[in-house]
């Protein structure tokens, strides 16, 4: 059996006295679509957060491609291809949308030594998977929301990474977007990328998860087949009460 | 523009700066024309952290002075030539600069503007307590009239000198500016947290930009004494170095080296006339007067009049 892309094993985080994950168990296989939900405030992006380097885990371990992850700094798991967009766009308003991409492409990609890329080619065509071609010289600030959230993602793939979480991609969007922003995700796991994607849309979850994990107050309670998952008693209770 | 075909510019420049006011024949034009260039090299220095990365250094002074009075030590110790002495004045504020960056790793915005203002106090504080170097009562250097070598004026001299050190720092932060480096700061500068998921390393980063950023204050303040002649801590460490300092990026723009080269030449030469034709009392006035103007009127400083520093790399040849 080939071993899991990402292997987290009893992941634990605390912020004082309050604990915001606890003993958390997760192993991704490369090429799955993992989908990641839970009610607000249930950890979830406190675990994109110890995943991506951005906060430190107390406890447990994180493997990645078969190599510790614990205390490596983020810019050096987005080397080692963990890639993740922010839930509110977070673009570089001073740089255009094409040089947003050049950054991690001159960082990352290049920073990698496994040859060097022609940068505007490669800018255009990740402008193009977007559905942003033609916009590079423009300002981010003169994007709307999901432009804004499609360069977050154009940005996180020029990274090329192998595992890509999208933290809440579609919150805020129309229905029309919505189904926009889950076709680029689809794409981009069919271009061999394992996706992890958290979100409160349950027709995007449904639609795009292969396996569903519901985190519930700092804690894992399901993780399995969607349907399965969306009919366990104690995700209903989380969702809906008692 | 190639880097090249700029420092052979700039070197252009710099002769014909040198003998525009050789063709004087005004000691006061050497003597006035220092400061200015002194805040050229001040004002880009800063810009390197400031503009570039967003991290604005309150310290100014410290970094000046120290290299300063390391430039005093030395003269007690073991006279260098001078070029040898700015160099010196540049590895100590380096490093201070370094360790700065490295004490400060975890604080954003004012906080960080707090620790290097407080990281000026204390380097005061030192040099106050440290007699070998004079302590509170300041110390005198001995400035010679010529130099051994060509027989030159030694306030053109230090004219020169500093020419050579503007000429090198704007050819550096313009390098900078076009460089996967800069790349990097102006990520920082937009968003901390998106560069290092970007892949940036942020840290190392901070630090480069906080050792360069010293070492050219460093250098811009190493030959100071020979200039003063009598060098004092309250002088020397005096805040209207961070004020100027800061004032002349923002005045000018932090976008990209034209900003501070334009900010410190337009406010240290206003400042240098109105010294002598008014009072130099008048000096932190006009820096008040001019910052809350130009915010008002040019929030990018002179050069977002001409639309320059937006998108940083948009009009460079991509690599």
């Amino acid at each position: 059996m080939t071993p899991p892309l990402l292997d987290v094993a009893g992941l634990g985080k605390r912020f004082g006295g309050f604990v915001a994950l606890e003993a958390i168990d997760l192993q991704v296989a490369s090429g799955e679509r993992v989908g990641l939900i839970g009610p607000n405030g249930s950890g979830k992006s406190t675990l994109v957060n110890c995943l991506s380097g951005t906060l430190r885990n107390e406890t447990g371990q994180v493997r990645f491609a078969g190599q510790r992850l614990d205390g490596m700094a983020a810019h050096q798991r987005t080397r080692l291809g963990l890639a993740r967009s922010f839930q509110l766009p977070r673009p570089f308003r001073s740089l255009t949308v094409a040089e947003n991409l050049q950054i991690p492409i001159e960082y990352v990609v290049h920073a990698r030594g496994e040859g060097r890329v022609d940068v505007p080619a490669r800018c255009a065509e990740l402008l193009d998977l977007v559905g942003l071609a033609g916009r590079g010289e423009e300002l981010p600030t003169g994007l709307t929301q999901v432009e804004m959230r499609k360069l977050e993602l154009a940005r996180a793939m020029a990274a090329e990474p192998r595992l890509l979480i999208a933290d809440e991609a579609m919150a805020g969007l129309s229905h029309q977007e919505v189904d926009d922003i889950l076709a680029l995700l689809l794409a981009l796991n069919d271009r061999g990328v394992t996706i992890i994607m958290i979100e409160h849309i349950m027709r995007a979850v449904m639609g795009f998860s292969q396996r569903l994990v519901v985190l519930v107050a700092g804690r894992k309670i399901a993780d399995g087949d969607p349907e399965e998952v969306i009919r366990n008693p104690e995700v209903e209770r989380a969702y809906l009460g008692e | 523009m190639r880097g090249w075909t700029f420092l052979l510019l700039a070197v252009l420049v710099a002769g014909a700066v040198y003998a525009a006011a050789a063709a004087v024949n005004n000691g006061y034009v050497f003597f006035a024309g220092y400061v200015v260039l002194q805040y050229v090299v001040l004002a880009t220095a800063w810009n390197l952290l400031g503009g570039y990365t967003g991290y604005v250094n309150f310290g100014v002074a410290g970094f000046f002075a120290l290299a300063a009075y390391g430039t005093v030590a030395i003269e007690k110790l073991a006279p260098l030539p001078l070029p040898a002495v700015i160099l010196a004045g540049g590895a100590i504020s380096g490093l201070l600069g370094l360790g700065m960056g490295y004490l400060t790793l975890r604080l954003r915005g004012v906080f960080f503007s707090i620790a290097t203002l407080a990281m000026a106090v204390v380097a005061q504080t030192f040099v106050v307590n440290w007699n070998f170097v004079g302590g509170s009562a300041g110390a005198f250097v001995i400035r010679p009239q010529f130099t051994a070598w060509f027989h030159i004026d030694y306030i053109h001299y230090l004219f020169l000198l500093m020419l050579v050190l503007c000429v090198i720092v704007l050819a550096t932060a313009r390098l900078i500016e076009r460089s996967r480096l800069g790349d990097g700061f102006a990520a920082i500068r937009d968003d901390e947290l998106a560069a290092e998921a970007a892949g940036v390393p942020t840290l190392r980063l901070k630090l480069i930009a906080t050792a360069l950023s010293g070492a050219f204050m460093g250098m811009a303040g190493a030959p100071l004494p020979y200039y003063v002649t009598y060098l004092d801590p309250p002088s020397a460490f005096s805040l209207s170095y961070a004020v100027n300092t800061i004032a002349m990026p923002l005045i000018g723009g932090t976008a990209a080296w034209p900003g501070p080269l334009i900010g410190a030449l337009l406010l240290a030469t206003l400042q240098q006339l109105v010294t002598v034709t008014i009072s130099s009392a008048v000096n932190l006035l006009i820096v008040g007067l001019m910052l809350v103007g130009f915010i008002i009127i040019a929030p990018r400083g002179i050069i977002g009049w001409f639309g320059i520093g937006e998108g940083k790399l948009r009009r460079r040849k991509r690599r």
